[in-house]
């Protein structure tokens, strides 16, 4: 009998490491939601940063990642969802967990027509695209002189202390208020890296992850087999804002001021999550997380270094661009077959006997 | 006289300063489809490495921009043959993201050497002077100077692309890499060959950007925003295009500053804005491409 | 000693392998044919010699050299120019300049100049300063082989010169081969046309799947023989 037809295709994703991976991912986001009752707050604010960088360094890898739009402007929806939440709570008075919220559907509104403009643009000229957008928001966030024009706000206590549930969390943890506001936002930071993964998981599992995957090796071919990848590339695009837009807002109500020039950082937003994502590894979800805590490690023991620091971390991700471009990562991965995230879909022929 | 005539002509001035900073940046993407997000940050490393020049053998910016010239052609060259011939192929990433990792690198390390603090070319008289036009318009002998090198530059390149060997050997590549090793023309040199040519390009930039105005370490990146948004207003594949989209960036940035000085670099970018949503390919498009 | 030859010739394209190990060689002044049906690996094997795949040194040899390994630019400055499939003139130069750019790399005195190859084709002069995408298909196989000849090549590679092609043009680009072998340059022709190919040829070579089927002088091989050796059995 010919092999085909003794032969079962199954197409799988899962692996077993992956199975244990999903209960360990469980385990472990409990533990981490728990570190606030045992840890000081300054483990508490450091986490903080490292769940938001993690989180942007997703958002960036599924755009630049998976879907090809290398995009060197997400602050531009950093400094909105900044923004906006200083709008939301100074100016309309919403709780600041209400406006985080708020600011994800905006970011939303604000990505459709950027995306329309930038789209015009191809491939790297995208990436320079979305730098000049991102400055055209910070200019215009300058001109608000409600939030402080070019020089920047505050948030009041009188906003940052009213966080929904912080008089609960204050009797729970038996903290003041500082540290209770800490909390709230390490919950919020957690929350929103959490979903970020997952997210970024579900969609790469889905049937638009696969045409995702199309559109990376190839625009026209994907196009031929019929992905439109017009709206593949825009769901992506506005769907990483609204979670960059919710991530920026958290960044800036954790720290109570604001100016254009901060958040609107190329560096702070773009390039650090740039090095992370290419450090780590792109085009994996795991790569990212691999790249934030190398990414901490470097900046805890060498940003005193200034300008040294970013010199180092500029040659780093050259050097890895150049000799181990699949990043951390993707060569231990590529050596030992790992795979945390099953995102992949394996063929496997097995003989009916 | 009119202050908008005035803003007009200032602007078409300050255009010819942007189409400098563009005609480099277009050189390479014409050749080997490299963007340089480095750009910006050579065009303020060059403007150092003329200030040094002049200080060390005391010469005036002029001709301390001269002598760096074949420096620089030769720093291109390297960097071209040591760094980033190694990351072209069919892969968007690796050029992105190496020449924005160098952005990072030029950047902090000029901060290192420099410190933060704001510079200029001192050029003596000349820095002051100005030619009057009548109606009581009077342009700066440096912002005119600037705006006839741009045309010299844009000239200089255009006599190079299409009546020189080498100029066929730069477009034959561009046009077909694999059938280009075919006529014997070695394409890692021409793209170093064609780094060097940008970086005395941006040697002349850098040479106006620093007697026009003050300059520091950091002001990179918005430079070659200024130059990207050249470049596609003018349409790729055409350095006449460049020159008309730098002075169309220009005069935007003049014309806002006139109605509010906080919005010049926001109506430049705006101008950008505008021509990329009605005219996505530029206003002057070259035919084919 | 034969002028150029290929020795147990392999080449790949990633995992798949397109050559099998051929063995060719080439006299000083002679005119190869290689034929095959589509898919035997003729294209490739032009490539290879004109170093667009690369391959270990010793699988090809010119003038007693090992030129395997060496990157395209560096053959072509020896003397091996090759008319690529599909003439692939650059579209932004004009007829002129794609002649001209042949000569980039290689300048060598002989007795293909400008003048010459427009003498040999007259239609080019007319054309010489429009855009190469206006000319006709003819014109296009013209400049292509133009290009490759100005640079006074050992050994002309022509892949399919005749693909697409009316039939009298065919006869006008082959007449012109006549010219250019006449003139001493070798050639080597990758030809579908068995017809065309025994008739300008001294030495047929015949490709099956990467493979050589059939190898020897025209007037040796029956047609029987090459219709099997070109189609299989």
């Amino acid at each position: 009998m010919p092999p085909a037809a003794s032969a079962h295709y199954r197409i799988e994703r899962k692996t077993p490491a992956s199975y244990a991976a999903a209960g360990a991912a469980c385990v472990l986001v409990a533990v981490l939601a728990a570190i606030p009752g045992f840890a000081g707050r300054n483990v508490v604010e450091e986490l903080i940063f490292v769940y938001y960088m993690l989180a942007l360094a997703q958002c960036w890898n599924l755009l630049a990642g998976y879907a090809g739009l290398v995009s060197i402007g997400q602050q531009a929806f950093v400094g909105l969802g900044g923004y906006l939440l200083f709008a939301l709570t100074i100016i309309a008075g919403l709780d600041p967990l209400v406006a985080i919220l708020l600011c994800g559907l905006i970011a939303a509104a604000f990505a459709l027509p950027t995306a329309l403009v930038v789209f015009r643009l191809r491939g790297a000229y995208f990436a320079i695209g979305t730098w000049v957008v991102a400055e055209v928001y910070r200019l215009g966030f300058a001109q608000f002189k409600r939030l402080g024009g070019g020089t920047g706000t505050s948030l009041g206590p009188e906003i940052t202390n009213q966080v929904f549930g912080i008089e609960w969390i204050k009797s729970l943890f038996d903290v003041r208020t500082p540290a209770a506001r800490d909390i709230i936002s390490y919950w919020v930071a957690l929350a929103l890296a959490a979903a970020t993964l997952v997210l970024v998981y579900l969609i790469l599992r889905s049937r638009r992850g696969l045409a995702l995957g199309a559109i990376r090796d190839s625009e026209d071919a994907a196009e031929s087999v019929g992905v439109d990848y017009f709206r593949v590339k825009l769901g992506i695009y506005v769907i990483t804002a609204v979670a960059t837009g919710m991530i920026g807002a958290l960044i800036y109500l954790q720290n109570a001021r604001i100016s254009p020039d901060a958040a609107f950082s190329v560096l702070n937003w773009t390039a650090y999550v740039i090095f992370i994502v290419v450090i780590g590894g792109i085009g994996t979800i795991e790569g990212p997380i691999v790249g934030t805590l190398v990414f901490y490690l470097m900046q805890r023991y060498l940003a005193s270094f200034g300008a040294w620091y970013l010199i180092v971390l500029g040659a780093l991700a050259i050097a890895v661009m150049l000799f181990a471009p699949k990043g951390l990562w993707g060569y231990a991965a590529g050596r030992y077959g790992l795979a945390l995230f099953p995102i992949r879909r394996r063929l496997l022929v097995k003989n009916q006997d | 006289m009119n202050v908008w005539a005035d803003a007009l002509i200032q602007g078409i001035l300050l255009g010819g300063l942007y189409a400098l900073f563009a005609a480099g940046l277009s050189l390479i993407f014409g050749i080997m489809r490299l963007v340089n997000l480095a750009h910006g940050d050579l065009i303020v490393l060059a403007a150092f490495v003329i200030l040094t020049i002049a200080a060390w053998l005391g010469l005036d910016p002029f001709a301390a921009a001269l002598a760096a010239l074949p420096i620089m052609f030769m720093a291109g060259f390297a960097l071209q043959h040591l760094l980033l011939n190694r990351t072209l192929g069919r892969d968007l990433l690796p050029p992105l993201l190496v020449t924005f990792g160098l952005s990072i690198i030029i950047e902090n390390g000029l901060l290192e050497l420099f410190s933060a603090d704001s510079q200029r070319l001192r050029a003596g008289s000349i820095e002051t002077a100005s030619v009057s036009l009548g109606g009581g318009v009077a342009v700066g002998v440096i912002p005119l100077l600037t705006l006839a090198s741009a045309i010299g530059v844009v000239l200089a390149l255009n006599l190079v692309f299409y009546r020189t060997s080498l100029g066929r050997a730069f477009r034959a590549t561009a046009d077909d890499l694999e059938i280009a090793q075919l006529m014997g023309i070695d394409f890692s040199r021409i793209f170093s060959v064609a780094m060097g040519l940008a970086f005395i390009v941006v040697t002349i930039a850098a040479l106006y950007l620093g007697m026009r105005a003050n300059f520091d370490p950091t002001i990179g990146p918005e430079r070659l925003l200024y130059a990207f948004e050249a470049v596609i207003v003018g349409g790729l594949g055409s350095f006449w295009g460049t020159l008309c989209g730098g002075i169309i960036i220009g005069v935007a940035q003049t014309i806002g500053a006139q109605l509010d000085p906080e919005w010049q670099i926001l109506a430049g970018h705006l101008a950008f804005l505008v021509v990329l949503v009605l005219r996505p390919r530029g206003l002057f498009p070259r035919a084919t491409d | 000693m034969a002028l150029l030859q290929t020795c147990g010739l392999k080449a790949y394209y990633g995992d798949f392998q397109a050559l099998y190990g051929i063995d060719t060689s080439l006299d000083a002044g002679e005119t190869l044919a290689i034929i095959g049906a589509n898919g035997a690996g003729k294209s490739t094997y032009l490539k290879a010699i004109a170093g667009l795949i690369r391959g270990p040194a010793e699988s090809v040899w010119f003038e007693g050299r090992p030129i395997g390994a060496a990157p395209a630019a560096a053959i072509m400055r020896l003397g091996i120019a090759l008319v690529p499939e599909g003439r692939r003139l650059f579209p932004s130069l004009t007829v002129e300049e794609n002649l001209l750019v042949g000569r980039y790399g290689r300048s060598t005195a002989g007795p293909w100049s400008l003048a010459a190859i427009y003498t040999l084709f007259p239609a080019l002069k007319a054309r010489r300063n429009g855009a190469s995408a206006t000319l006709s298909g003819g014109e296009q196989q013209m400049a292509a082989i133009g290009r490759a000849l100005i640079s006074n090549p050992r050994v002309l590679l022509c892949d399919e010169i005749s693909l697409g092609l009316a039939p009298i043009v065919v006869r006008d680009l082959y007449d012109a081969l006549a010219h250019i072998k006449a003139a001493g340059t070798s050639v080597v022709l990758v030809e579908q046309d068995i017809v065309q190919a025994t008739k300008v040829s001294d030495r047929i070579y015949c490709f099956q799947e990467g493979r050589l089927s059939l190898a020897g002088r025209p007037a040796e091989l029956s047609r029987d023989q090459m219709h099997r050796a070109y189609f299989g059995s």
